[in-house]
C-alpha cells in the first residue's frame, strides 16, 4: 500500500452506548484527503452512529478522535462544519424558503464582519462553487419544490463555501433517481479530485462497488473488515456484512398454515409504494424484508388504515374491504405494533396498568366506568403469559427495559383478540434475551391460528421464523420466498436490487 | 436515459401571494365604486391613509414573528401601554419634546417585547400561551399604573397632533411617511443582513438553522422585542392621529388587524415565507375595507365578521398552494 501521508480524521477505540446498550464497539477509522471511504453495513450496524460521532452530533462515550493529527473534541455540528467536517443528511437539511445562494449562505457570519450581505457578492461566489461541480443550477432559484438530489448538491455546495475538508454522505443516495445517482457520482468524483476527504455510506453494494476507494464493513457495532475496493468481491462483502451464522436461539416451531386472511393486491400510495401484492393466511408468519425506507412499514400503515390505500384491492377473511382508519381495522380484528413504541405504541408517563388495558376500555367498562377488578385481572393475566418483568402494576411504562415495554404493547393488542398481527420491527432496540422470548410469543401467536405480517430488517429473525417472505425495495416489491427457498444472499440481493444503480454500474 | 442533471432555472412566480392580494384591493376598490361612485374621492383616499400607519408600522414586527413560527397576541396591549405612559409624562410635563416622546415610548414597548422574547426564547414556552398571557398583564398593569383615566385631547401636544395631519410633501401626513420610512428599512434589513435572512432560516426549517450554527434563541428573542419597538413607537402614532390616549380603547383588539394583514398579505402563518410588500399591501386591503363598509352603508358591526372572513379566505388559499406544491413534490418523489 501506498503511503498516504497522516490522515485528515482518525478515529481510534470509539465506542458509543445509549443508555447502557452499546452501539459502537472499539471502532478504528481512518481517512485520508482525497479518498472516498465507504461504510458498509446492515441497518443498526452502526454506521450513522459512527459519523454521527465525527460530525459533532454527540461525543464518543469512549475513544478519541483526530484532526489533522491532532487530538480534539468535537462539540457540535457548528464547530465540526468551522473546522472542515460536514454532514449531508440523507433528507437534505435546507430551507425551502430561502433560494440557492441564500441557502448556500445564511448562518456563516463568521467570514465577513459586517452584518450586512453583499448578495452580488455571494451569487458570484455561489455561481463559482455550483460551476466547480459541473451542477447546472440557477443560484438565485427558489428551493422550495426542488428534488432531494438537487437540495444534496445545495448542501454540499454550502459545505463547500466554508472549506469543507471531510465531507461526510449518510446514505445520500437513498431518496435519488438513476440519473441523479449517476450525478451525484460525478460530483463525488470532482470532490475526490479536489481532495476532499468523502465517507460514503450505504448498503447498495452496487453503488460501494463504483464509487468508493475503501470500504469499511460494520456489523452489530464492531468493524470486522476493512479493505481496497478494487478486488474485493461482492460475495465477499455480503459475507461480511452477515457474517454471523443463523442465531441459535431462534427456533420455528410447527405452525398450521390454514385459510387465507389477508390479501392486498396491487396496492398503491402516491409517493410511497406501487403495485404490492401480498397474502398472509392463518397461522402464519409472513416476513417483510428490506431496508430501512423501502416502503414496508408505509405498506402496514395503508393496510391498517392510518394512510389509506389509494389504489389496488385489500380482501379480507375472503371479503372485499376498505379500511380508512385505524377503527375500522381494529374492529375486523386487526392489530399494529408499530416500530417506534416510545412514540406511537406506549403512553409513556402511564402506568404499566392503563397501557395494557388502553385498547380495550370499552370491554371493560360499564356505563362509560372502568371496572377496576376486571382491569386489574387482564393485566394480571398478561403479566403472567407475556413474563413481563416490572415492579407494580402502577409503575410508569417509561421505567421499563425495551424487551419489556415491547411485551407490555402486545398484551395491549393481544387483548383486542385480533386475527392478524402486524409488527413492525418487533425486536428494534432489545436486548438478546429479550427477543428470544419475542420470538417465542410470535410462534405461540401463529399456533394459535393468528396471521403474523412481521417487518424486520434483521435477516437472521427473517430467515429463522418466516414461512414466506416478501421484499421490499424503493416502494416496489422485488423479491418473494417460501420458506424452503429461503437464502440470506438472495434476500440482500432482492433488497438492494435498485433498478436505477444496476444501469449505472453497468456503464 | 443520460445522467445530465436538468438545469434548474429561477422563476419568477414568487410574487404570486402579492399580486393575490393586489387583486383584492382592486376588485373591492371596483365594487364598491361601482354601487357608491363617491368611493373614489379625496376623503377615502384621506381615511386610507389614516388607518395604515399603525398596522404598517406594527405589522414589519408582527411579519417578523409570524416568518419565525411565532405569533405574538400582546401587541395591541404593547401600544396601549407605552402610550398610556408616555401619555400620562406629556399631560404632566407640557413641555415634553414631542421627539422624546417618540423615543420614550419605542424603548417602554421594546422593554415590554424583550420580556415575551425572552419567556418565548429561552425558557421556550409557546408563543401562543406567552402572549395572550401578556396581552393581559400589560392591559391590566397599564390600567392600575394609569389609574384607568384618559388622556385628554387637551394634554396632547399640538405639534404631536399636526403630525398626523400636516404634511411634507404631496399632501401626505407625517405619520404615514413614518411607516413609510419603518417598511423600507424592513425591506432593507430582511433582504440585506444575516440577521433578516436568519430569520427566515428560523421559520423555515429550525433544525437546520440550528445545525448552521444560527442562534435559534437570539433571533427570537431579537423578533419579539423588535415588534415591541414598534408597538411601542405606534403608541405615539395613535397620540398623533386620534388626540387621546385611553386606557380601554387604545391598542385594544390592535393585534387582531396586524395578524390579519400579515396573514392576508401572504404570510405563511407556518413560518419562513412572507415578504414585506405583501403585508404592505395586507395593510392597504384592510383599509380599503374599513374605508368602504361606511361608504357602502355597512354597518360597523359587520367590519370585525368580514375581517375574519378575509383571513379564513387566505389561510385556505395558502393551503391550497402547499398541498399544490406537496403533491407535487410527492410525485416527483416517486423512484417506482
Amino acid at each position: 500500500m501506498k503511503d498516504r501521508g497522516t490522515p485528515i480524521v482518525s478515529v481510534k477505540n470509539v465506542s458509543k452506548s445509549f443508555s447502557g446498550v452499546t452501539v459502537l464497539k472499539n471502532i478504528d477509522f481512518d481517512l485520508y484527503p482525497g479518498e472516498v471511504h465507504a461504510l458498509l453495513g446492515e441497518n443498526g450496524a452502526g454506521k450513522t452512529t459512527l459519523v454521527k460521532i465525527i460530525s459533532g452530533v454527540f461525543p464518543p462515550t469512549k475513544g478519541e478522535i483526530y484532526f489533522k493529527g491532532k487530538k480534539t473534541a468535537i462539540n457540535n455540528p457548528h464547530a465540526a462544519r468551522e473546522m472542515g467536517i460536514a454532514l449531508i443528511h440523507q433528507e437534505p437539511l435546507t430551507f425551502p424558503d430561502l433560494n440557492v445562494t441564500e441557502n448556500i449562505f445564511v448562518g456563516h457570519t463568521k467570514e465577513g464582519k459586517s452584518p450586512t450581505i453583499d448578495w452580488k457578492k455571494k451569487r458570484e461566489r455561489a455561481r463559482e462553487l455550483l460551476k466547480s461541480l459541473g451542477v447546472n443550477m440557477d443560484e438565485r432559484a427558489l428551493v422550495k419544490g426542488m428534488s432531494i438530489a438537487d437540495q444534496q448538491m445545495v448542501e454540499i455546495t454550502s459545505a463547500l463555501s466554508q472549506n469543507a475538508e471531510v465531507i461526510i454522505m449518510d446514505e445520500p443516495t437513498a431518496a435519488l433517481s438513476l440519473g441523479e445517482v449517476e450525478t451525484l457520482f460525478k460530483i463525488i468524483k470532482k470532490l475526490k479530485k479536489q481532495g476532499k476527504a468523502i465517507v460514503f455510506i450505504g448498503h447498495r453494494l452496487e453503488e460501494i462497488e463504483v464509487v468508493s476507494d475503501r470500504i469499511t464493513v460494520l456489523r452489530d457495532g464492531e468493524k470486522v473488515g476493512e479493505m481496497q475496493t478494487e478486488g474485493t468481491k461482492k460475495e465477499q462483502m455480503v459475507q461480511m456484512m452477515i457474517g454471523r451464522s443463523v442465531n441459535e436461539q431462534i427456533h420455528k416451531e410447527n405452525n398450521k398454515i390454514g385459510e387465507p386472511l389477508l390479501k392486498l393486491e396491487k396496492g398503491y400510495v402516491l409517493g410511497k409504494f406501487k403495485d404490492i401484492s401480498i397474502e398472509v393466511k392463518r397461522g402464519e408468519i409472513v416476513g417483510m424484508a428490506g431496508l430501512v425506507g423501502a416502503g414496508r412499514t408505509e405498506v402496514a400503515e395503508a393496510i391498517f388504515g392510518l394512510d389509506p390505500l389509494q389504489k389496488g384491492k385489500l380482501f379480507y377473511k375472503g371479503k372485499r374491504v376498505k379500511i380508512t382508519n385505524p377503527k375500522q381495522a381494529i374492529d375486523k380484528g386487526m392489530a399494529l405494533v408499530p416500530e417506534d413504541r416510545a412514540k406511537a405504541g406506549l403512553l409513556l408517563p402511564f402506568t404499566i396498568q392503563k397501557n395494557v388495558t388502553f385498547a380495550i376500555l370499552k370491554k371493560i367498562a360499564k356505563f362509560g366506568w372502568i371496572k377496576v377488578k376486571k382491569e386489574k385481572q387482564h393485566v394480571e393475566d398478561y403479566i403472567q403469559k407475556l413474563d413481563i418483568k416490572l415492579r407494580d402494576m402502577k409503575q410508569e411504562a417509561q421505567e421499563l427495559s425495551g424487551g419489556n415495554q415491547q411485551k407490555v404493547v402486545l398484551s395491549k393488542w393481544l387483548l383486542t383478540t385480533p386475527d392478524l398481527l402486524i409488527l413492525d420491527e418487533p425486536t428494534r432496540g432489545i436486548d438478546v434475551g429479550a427477543k428470544a422470548e419475542v420470538y417465542k410469543l410470535i410462534n405461540s401467536l401463529a399456533q394459535q391460528g393468528k396471521g403474523i405480517l412481521m417487518i424486520s430488517s434483521e435477516l437472521p429473525e427473517i430467515m429463522a421464523l418466516s414461512d414466506k417472505v416478501y421484499v421490499m425495495c424503493e416502494g416496489r416489491l422485488t423479491g418473494e420466498f417460501e420458506r424452503k427457498e429461503l437464502v440470506e444472499d438472495k434476500i440482500m440481493t432482492a433488497a438492494s436490487s435498485s433498478l436505477h444503480v444496476k444501469e449505472v454500474a453497468s456503464k | 436515459m443520460s445522467g445530465e442533471q436538468k438545469a434548474i432555472k429561477a422563476k419568477r412566480s414568487i410574487y404570486f401571494k402579492e399580486i393575490g392580494t393586489l387583486l383584492m384591493i382592486a376588485v373591492i376598490t371596483i365594487i364598491t365604486t361601482s354601487i357608491q361612485p363617491a368611493f373614489l374621492s379625496a376623503g377615502s383616499i384621506r381615511s386610507i391613509l389614516l388607518y395604515i400607519p399603525m398596522p404598517i408600522i406594527v405589522s414589519m414586527g408582527m411579519m417578523m414573528v409570524i416568518l419565525s413560527g411565532n405569533i405574538d397576541l400582546s401587541v395591541g396591549s404593547m401600544v396601549g401601554f407605552s402610550a398610556i405612559m408616555v401619555g400620562m409624562i406629556i399631560r404632566d410635563n407640557p413641555e415634553f419634546p414631542v421627539w422624546a416622546a417618540f423615543v420614550l415610548s419605542t424603548l417602554i414597548g421594546l422593554g415590554l417585547g424583550m420580556f415575551n422574547g425572552l419567556l418565548v426564547s429561552v425558557l421556550s414556552i409557546p408563543a401562543i400561551i406567552v402572549t395572550l398571557g401578556t396581552l393581559n398583564l400589560y392591559r391590566g398593569l397599564l390600567f392600575i399604573i394609569g389609574g384607568g383615566r384618559q388622556i385628554d385631547p387637551n394634554h396632547i401636544p399640538r405639534s404631536m397632533i399636526a403630525l398626523a395631519q400636516k404634511s411634507p410633501i404631496f399632501n401626505i401626513p407625517w405619520i404615514v411617511i413614518f411607516a413609510a420610512i419603518f417598511a423600507i428599512a424592513t425591506w432593507v434589513f430582511m433582504k440585506y443582513t444575516h440577521s433578516g435572512k436568519e430569520i427566515y432560516a428560523v421559520g423555515s426549517n429550525s433544525q437546520a438553522a440550528r445545525l448552521r450554527g444560527i442562534s435559534v434563541n437570539k433571533i427570537i428573542f431579537m423578533v419579539y422585542s423588535i415588534t415591541g419597538a414598534l408597538s411601542g413607537f405606534a403608541g405615539m402614532v395613535y397620540a398623533a392621529r386620534n388626540g387621546y390616549i385611553n386606557p380601554s380603547n387604545t391598542g385594544y383588539g390592535f393585534e387582531f388587524v396586524v395578524i390579519s394583514a400579515v396573514i392576508v398579505g401572504g404570510t405563511s402563518i407556518n413560518g419562513g415565507s412572507g415578504s414585506v410588500l405583501g403585508t404592505v399591501l395586507g395593510c392597504f386591503l384592510l383599509a380599503v375595507i374599513h374605508t368602504a363598509l361606511p361608504v357602502l352603508g355597512v354597518s360597523g358591526l359587520w367590519q370585525q365578521a368580514i375581517y375574519g372572513f378575509i383571513i379564513i379566505l387566505a389561510l385556505v388559499m395558502d393551503k391550497t398552494v402547499q398541498n399544490n406544491q406537496m403533491k407535487q413534490v410527492l410525485k416527483r418523489g416517486v423512484r417506482v
